[in-house]
């Protein structure tokens, strides 16, 4: 993606040429770009899934692929999704963005950071492979409950291995953050005026380290349950596999705060640069941050309302779940009171931030019903619980991936993108993506399933009208494919700040930057007129 | 400068954290295990001595009804059913109903039944001191065998609780559940 940055004369000593030179580098900004394309191609991938699934559903009936290879589409979507699109996303922004955010010349742990990519093309390859054995995919949903996932065929071991490897980059990779912050930052950045795309991942981070240890050791779980006669989750051994969902959920919930924490740090970039208004409450949104992070450790088991919990259990839950949405509130809060009174531009960028705010909060929304229990006994596994997290997963984490991707693509490949596309993009994916989800909100309330190939006849309208949505929000991406490629080939030359309200160090850099950030740690006056 | 250093140390504290978070994940298997069975979630019901039954103290003011509902897990080969459906029992009094299971198919086959009382937050008040439940059940193709259960409700057990259903389920004894679950499609062993 960054061919321009990798033939900037000045700072070019990257000892190998070609393939070699991608496997063994060390550079926060090669191993970054790796990230990002590895994420793009997932999400590709994980994409043409999700047309499979939306083209079953477009009509009642069994049309076009049977019903386990169409549940393997949903447990595999999820999976790519997640793990294969988004958090490599992420980590990616953070190899890129992190050092030259803090004045560091390169991430505390390169070599480390060149094993915790390598490995996740090598996890995937064994998931995906699994799509062409006997048996198929992993069927069970991405949640992999038992019993029914120790019913999967030969796909099974690959799928807790290829779990095992992703959780063991996600961890290095944050490993690799955490010591990158704490300890290479420039003399004069100190915590409380680090960007705050900084210090969400750095919470989430800490998140991750917490966190995927315990997905390891539940998925380990299921592989002694099936292999090596253990009895975890087996009722007849005297396990329990609503123990399973404990486990899972005490990752899980944590987990979605994953993949959202760092589009907070997104936006509160983006925003105060087009609103040219410093963002509104900083240590606010800090603290805002730190504490979902914290309450996401006591909210697990709102997944699990309808299982038979104590009374007690069910509405400690339920408060400790319609607790987060003050946090979230706040930061919401902030963001529009940032914009409030401002002189704003829409460049793209903006654009996706704005529906950010605007989308995600629904997904909010929807996450508080969901959280009242008497009223998650009615949602439960309905496609309402398919809207909220769509909600939050797409027009939350995606859409501000998209708008960090147009945001900091002229500073990293020297290049303007092409405005008029980046917009077309915008209003096609804005608009198809509500066609897509909204209705999905009424299939849910009206009690259709989720995860079913097939569905009785008055669901059929929404359903068309969503798959709709889906084929054009689905077609709109290689728009967004096309301006990367026509960003990184070539185009107007991009300035070192790109945007004129831009504040941070990594616009102080020439664009494309050089390959090392910064050799010399930049003057602490560079450090306080680059923060707002 | 000492930041090699100083990142050692983190990255071996951050690792410790990875490790011990690793460990935590399986802790709470003992964990759980033991808050259900101090709250009885999860309908697990306790056993107790015979002696100890006998020492409970009787409440012939109550009568709480006591229903049973028998499962058999999906691809097992067994008939299994109460030989009693409901009975009315007086707390403090202690009982025995008989259930009966066979075994419809050509190979002996073992068995583990796993009992679940409903409502849940009442089950450490009902108690037995003779179950098919505690031991594993190997039938021979084709037997039939009756099975007793003697329990006792507490007398302490909530005034506003007057029906309980025991449900059980026979599932394959573990070591052989490995063998026997089914796969998707045909996987040759899996
Ligand atoms: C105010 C914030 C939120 C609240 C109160 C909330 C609440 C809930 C509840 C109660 C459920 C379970 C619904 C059910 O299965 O019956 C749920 C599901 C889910 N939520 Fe949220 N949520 C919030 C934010 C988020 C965010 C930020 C994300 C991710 C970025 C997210 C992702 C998910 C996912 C993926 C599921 C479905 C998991 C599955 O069953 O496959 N949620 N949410
Ligand atoms: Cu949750």
């Amino acid at each position: 993606m960054s061919d321009a940055a990798i033939h900037d004369e000045h700072h070019d000593h990257h000892p190998y040429g070609g393939m070699t030179r991608w496997l063994t580098t060390t550079n926060h900004k090669d191993i970054g770009t790796m990230y990002l394309v590895f994420a793009l191609i997932m999400f590709f991938i994980g994409g043409a899934m999700a047309m499979v699934i939306r083209l079953e559903l477009f009509q009642p009936g069994l049309q076009f692929v049977d019903p386990v290879f169409f549940n393997s589409m949903t447990t595999m979507h999820a999976l790519v999704m997640i793990f294969g699109a988004v958090m490599p996303a992420w980590t990616g922004f953070a190899n890129w963005l992190i050092p030259m955010m803090i004045g560091a010349p390169d991430m505390a742990l390169p070599r480390l950071n060149n094993w915790s990519f390598w490995i996740l093309p090598f996890a995937f390859t064994l998931l995906l492979s699994t799509l062409f054995m006997p048996g198929g995919g992993p069927a069970g949903g991405w949640t992999m409950y038992p019993p029914l996932v120790l019913q999967t065929g030969a796909a099974f071991p690959f799928l807790i291995f290829s779990i095992h490897f992703m959780g063991a980059s996600s961890i290095a990779g944050a490993i690799n953050i955490i010591a990158t912050v704490f300890n290479l930052r420039a003399p004069g950045m100190t915590l409380m005026k680090l960007p705050l795309f900084v210090w969400t991942w750095i919470i989430t981070a800490f998140l991750l380290i917490a966190s995927m240890p315990v997905l390891a050791g539940a998925v380990t779980m299921l592989l002694t349950d099936k292999f090596f006669g253990t009895a975890f989750f087996s009722a007849a051994g005297g396990g329990d596999p609503v123990m399973f969902q404990h486990i899972f959920w005490f990752f899980g919930h944590p987990e979605v705060y994953i993949l959202i924490l760092p589009a907070f740090g997104i936006a509160s970039a983006i925003i105060p640069t087009f609103a040219r208004k410093p963002l509104f409450g900083y240590a606010s949104m800090v603290y805002a941050a730190a504490s979902i992070a914290f309450l996401s450790f006591i909210v697990w088991a709102h997944h699990m309302f309808t299982v038979g919990m104590p009374l007690a259990g069910e509405l400690f839950f339920m408060y400790a779940t319609v607790l987060i949405a003050v946090p979230t509130g706040v930061k919401v809060f902030n963001w529009v009171a940032t914009m409030w009174q401002s002189s704003m531009t829409f460049e793209t960028p903006m654009l996706f931030a704005i529906a950010f705010v605007v989308l995600f909060t629904i997904g909010g929304f929807s996450g508080l019903m969901l959280g009242v229990t008497p009223i998650d006994f009615q949602y439960q596994d309905t496609y309402f619980v398919v809207a909220h997290f769509h909600y939050v997963l797409v027009t939350g984490a995606i859409f501000s991936i998209m708008a960090g991707t147009y945001f900091w693509l002229p500073k990293w490949t020297g290049h303007m993108y092409d405005e008029g596309l980046g917009k077309l993009h915008f209003w096609l994916s804005t608009i198809s993506v509500n066609v897509l989800f909204f209705p999905q909100h009424f299939l849910g309330l009206a009690g259709m399933p989720r995860r079913i190939p097939d569905y009785a006849v008055q669901f059929a309208d929404w359903n068309m009208v969503s798959s709709i949505g889906g084929f054009v929000f689905g077609g709109s991406q290689i728009l967004f494919l096309v301006v990367i490629v026509k960003c990184v080939r070539g185009g107007q030359k991009a300035t070192d700040r790109v945007w004129e309200g831009a504040h941070g160090l990594e616009w102080t850099l020439p664009s494309p930057p050089p390959y090392h950030s910064f050799s010399t740690p930049p003057a602490p006056a560079t450090i306080e007129g680059g923060m707002r | 400068m000492d930041t090699g250093v100083s990142t050692r140390k983190l990255v071996t504290k951050l690792s410790l954290l990875v490790l011990v978070m690793f460990g935590f994940g399986y802790a709470l298997v003992p964990l759980y295990n033991t808050l259900c069975t101090v709250t009885g979630l999860n309908g697990k019901t306790g056993r107790l001595s015979e002696a100890t039954a006998a020492a409970m103290p009787k409440d012939d003011t109550r009568l709480i009804t006591v229903e049973f509902v028998t499962n058999v897990n999906s691809g097992m080969p067994w008939r299994f059913k109460p030989l009693v459906t409901r009975i009315a029992v007086h707390p403090g009094v202690e009982t025995a109903v008989d259930f009966e299971v066979m075994n419809t198919s050509s190979d002996a086959i073992t068995g583990q039944a796993v009992p679940s009382l409903a409502p849940n937050e009442v089950a450490r008040y009902f108690s037995k001191t003779e179950c098919f439940c505690f031991t594993q059940q190997t039938l021979a193709a084709g037997e039939t065998r009756r099975m007793p259960v003697r329990f006792i409700v507490n007398p302490k057990i909530p005034a506003h609780v007057d029906v309980l259903t025991l449900s059980y389920t026979f599932f394959r004894a573990a070591a052989q559940v490995t063998a026997a679950t089914p796969t998707v499609k045909s996987v040759p062993n899996s």
